[in-house]
């Protein structure tokens, strides 16, 4: 009796031990520390910034909606508002164009020569971005702009880099197309890659000119990974913070604030931690619709 | 040989005298050499001075507290962006753990003030033996009765004019040094009494007429805040009051801004985007012959253009209708409600704060620093630092000036919302730029007022 127990939990044991070595219950393990920093850095601060943001100045009383509702009352907010969309939609439209006219170029570059340039059209993107907006700063600086130094050697005017509202979006604009040409330009060149060489040739004999290749087997071929990228580019274009916050602190009169400069400058620098989280939470809509199309299109790919 | 005869009401006096002495010797309790009945370990943030070596004589000075009370010190230096020194400040207070003294700048203790220690005592302490804080710091730092936090004089700064003397003698014909001497009892008050902003705006029209105009900020800095935030003040524009009513929409508001128009026609068009490096720059490059900013640009261009840091004399600032007013920035040191070591931390800010310890920072820090306490404004350095030599010393106000931060006279959880978002610069901005009118300017700067208040 005694011996046909031990026998039964020495095989539970075993069962235990062969089921968390399974290769199902490994997958689990080696994606909980990541799970684990999602959800501390991401799910948790969150759900604690929607919380922060139904609260008072001094988080003590439960204020409702009533922080969304004196945004909404505010014309600096809708500045904002019109700032991000406006910053958002030129900065994504540039690099997409950009990115794809490069990765087009790069392609039909003879190997030996394509890896440098791949690696040369890089740079931008893998320079921490603090430190290229820190370097456009110097560019644009107000008074000794590099570039308005080029520009009048070339017989240009200098232009108002950073003191106008025009120009200092337009800088903060060229800076962040600067950063993220590269990432478009490297997805869209895998992708041309993993076009096969036999619809061309099929293209070609029925006579398909060089344009006519690109708007009926490139373009098509591109169209789902053009949707992911520009859809993931706009979700981290729309955050943007470093950029303007290092160009021009979201002035000259608050005409480059975004909503995470704009968040940062009531929720910790004027100390409304509620009513800063209420900013930021505004840029939910656009970043959930965005990760939904997102995810939807990678579904689709996958089925 | 006369012998000196000692009355009864003489020896009486002698000893009530002895006696007072004694009994104030230790009715203040020697706060260095502190036995602790375990040792404590106290960890501290402090600024991180910009001014090379500054920063080592803090440590040194930590050290010797540490060594002569046995208390393991962990100081870190932090900064001197004031950015950096409010996201530790606001992580440390979300976090309920960090530092036991942290160091933080002119308003930041307002929003932690829940979670810090009363300091009254530890003001108490120093007031008694140097006397009261100045005006600024007691409205940064004593709310609602309580003192939130300590004055601290390192990294404590003011905007006074930075001018370079030759060039406003040349083209506009003012000797400034001849104005505000090196030396409070040589000043004529007749003359400090005439230079006024009109006579400002006049002066700038014939610099900028020369090629070398007066510029300050116009933007979403705090050099900006400095600057502005007074001189509508002195004005008698007024964004809030004590009361915390609004009163931006005033005669002196329309007044200021009209003088700003007049201004920014003698300054370049460049300081709508100008940062808070960009007054240094501004000066050391030559281009132009007076700023209002703290001594650091005279200190840089000593370093890298030192034909024109000896051409650089620091003074009053214009006086306006209603006063003169001089924008200044000082530093505190709070204690969390947090720290496990209260006791040592307190005794810690006490000694430090001490004279003998802040002469040292003081001489250190080469002028930049600034104390709230007047007996330390007897220190030498800002005659002596140069050249040119005694360029710094009104540095000190000597003067009729008040030294404000933008934001006051409102309520200082007020005051921190028009300082913060730049209200009066932007305002001004609007209207210099011609976005507009000084009438829509005022109404728009009296809607953000009301959406902080």
């Amino acid at each position: 009796m005694e011996l046909n127990r031990a026998a039964g939990e020495q095989s539970r044991n075993v069962n235990l031990l062969s089921k968390l070595r399974s290769r199902r219950f490994i997958g689990y393990w080696m994606v909980l520390p990541l799970v684990v920093l999602i959800i501390g850095l991401v799910v948790y601060p969150f759900f604690y910034s929607i919380l922060l943001s139904f609260q008072n100045k001094a988080e003590t009383k439960f204020v409702g909606l009533k922080n969304y509702q004196r945004l909404i009352r505010y014309g600096t907010f809708w500045l904002v508002v019109g700032n991000s969309f406006r910053f958002t939609l030129t900065a994504v439209f540039f690099k997409a164009t950009l990115g794809l006219m490069l990765a087009l170029i790069l392609n039909n570059l003879p190997f030996k020569g394509q890896r440098i340039w791949r690696g040369v059209s890089l740079i931008p993107w893998v320079m921490p971005l603090a430190l290229s907006s820190l370097g456009w700063w110097w560019i644009f600086e107000p008074t000794h702009s590099a570039l308005d130094w080029v520009l009048v050697q070339l017989g240009s005017t200098p232009k108002p880099w950073l003191s106008n509202p025009f120009w200092a979006r337009i800088g903060c604009i060229i800076t962040n197309i600067w950063f993220g040409t590269p990432f478009f330009m490297i997805m869209y060149l895998a992708g041309l890659k993993s076009i096969p060489r036999s619809l061309y040739e099929v293209a070609e004999i029925d006579g398909a000119r060089a344009l006519q290749r690109f708007r009926y087997v490139t373009f098509p071929m591109l169209g789902k990974l053009i949707a992911i990228t520009v859809m993931f580019s706009t979700i981290v274009t729309f955050a943007n913070f470093d950029i303007v916050w290092i160009l021009t602190h979201g002035g000259p009169r608050y005409t480059t604030h975004m909503f995470g400069t704009y968040a940062f400058n009531i929720g910790i620098e004027t100390g409304h931690l509620p009513r800063g989280a209420a900013i930021a939470l505004f840029m939910f809509p656009v970043l959930g619709i965005s990760a939904f199309f997102i995810l939807r299109n990678i579904a689709r790919g996958e089925t | 040989m006369a012998k000196k005869k000692i009355t009864r009401r003489k020896f009486i006096k002698t000893v009530a005298a002895g006696g007072a002495a004694i009994a104030g010797a230790t009715a203040i309790p020697s706060v260095s050499r502190k036995a602790y009945a375990q040792q404590p370990k106290l960890s501290i943030a402090m600024w991180n001075h910009w001014v090379p070596g500054a920063t080592d004589a803090q440590k040194a000075v930590i050290d010797e507290w540490a060594k002569q009370n046995k208390v393991d010190v962990t100081a870190d230096f932090i900064g001197p962006s004031a950015t950096e020194m409010l996201t530790v400040a606001s992580a440390e207070a979300r976090a309920g753990t960090g530092h036991d003294i942290v160091v933080l700048t002119t308003f930041d203790g307002l929003f932690f003030k829940d979670k810090l220690e009363p300091m009254n005592d530890v003001v108490d302490y120093i007031q008694g033996k140097y006397g009261k804080f100045d005006e600024v710091s007691t409205y940064i730092s004593h709310v609602d009765g309580t003192w939130i936090t300590v004055p601290a004089p390192t990294g404590s700064h003011s905007y006074p004019m930075v001018t370079r003397m030759d060039m406003w003698k040349q083209y506009a014909d003012i000797d400034v040094v001849d104005i505000f001497p090196a030396d409070v009892g040589q000043r004529k008050a007749s003359k400090v009494k005439k230079f006024t902003y009109s006579a400002f705006l006049k002066a700038c029209e014939k610099v900028h007429k020369a090629g070398y105009p007066f510029a300050g900020p116009i933007s979403e800095c705090s050099d900006a805040d400095d600057w502005l935030c007074p001189l509508f003040l002195s004005f008698g524009s007024v964004p809030v009051n004590e009361k915390g009513d609004i009163t931006i929409e005033s005669d002196g508001t329309l007044e200021a801004l009209d003088y700003m128009q007049k201004l920014c026609e003698y300054m370049p068009k460049e300081i709508y985007g100008w940062n808070d490096a960009s007054n240094n720059r501004w000066i050391i490059s030559g281009k132009g012959s007076a700023i209002q900013n703290p001594p650091s640009a005279w200190a840089v261009a000593k370093r890298t253009r030192p034909d024109v840091a000896a051409q650089l004399w620091h003074h009053d600032t214009p006086r306006g209708p209603k006063g003169r007013y001089r924008g200044c920035l000082f530093m505190t040191y709070g204690l969390w409600k947090f720290s496990k070591n209260k006791k040592a931390a307190k005794d810690f800010i006490k000694w430090f704060l001490e004279s003998a310890q802040q002469w040292k920072l003081l001489d250190a820090a080469q002028g930049y620093d600034m104390p709230q306490l007047k007996p330390l404004e007897a220190h030498p350095v800002w005659k002596e630092v140069g050249p040119p030599k005694g360029g710094q010393y009104n540095y000190i106000r000597r003067g009729d000036e008040h030294l404000v931060v933008g934001g006051y006279p409102a309520p200082a959880h007020i005051g921190v919302q028009i300082y913060r978002k730049y209200l009066i610069p932007v305002m001004t901005a609007k209207v210099t730029t011609g976005e507009m009118k000084p009438k829509e300017a005022m109404k728009w700067c009296a809607k953000e007022l009301e959406e902080v208040m």
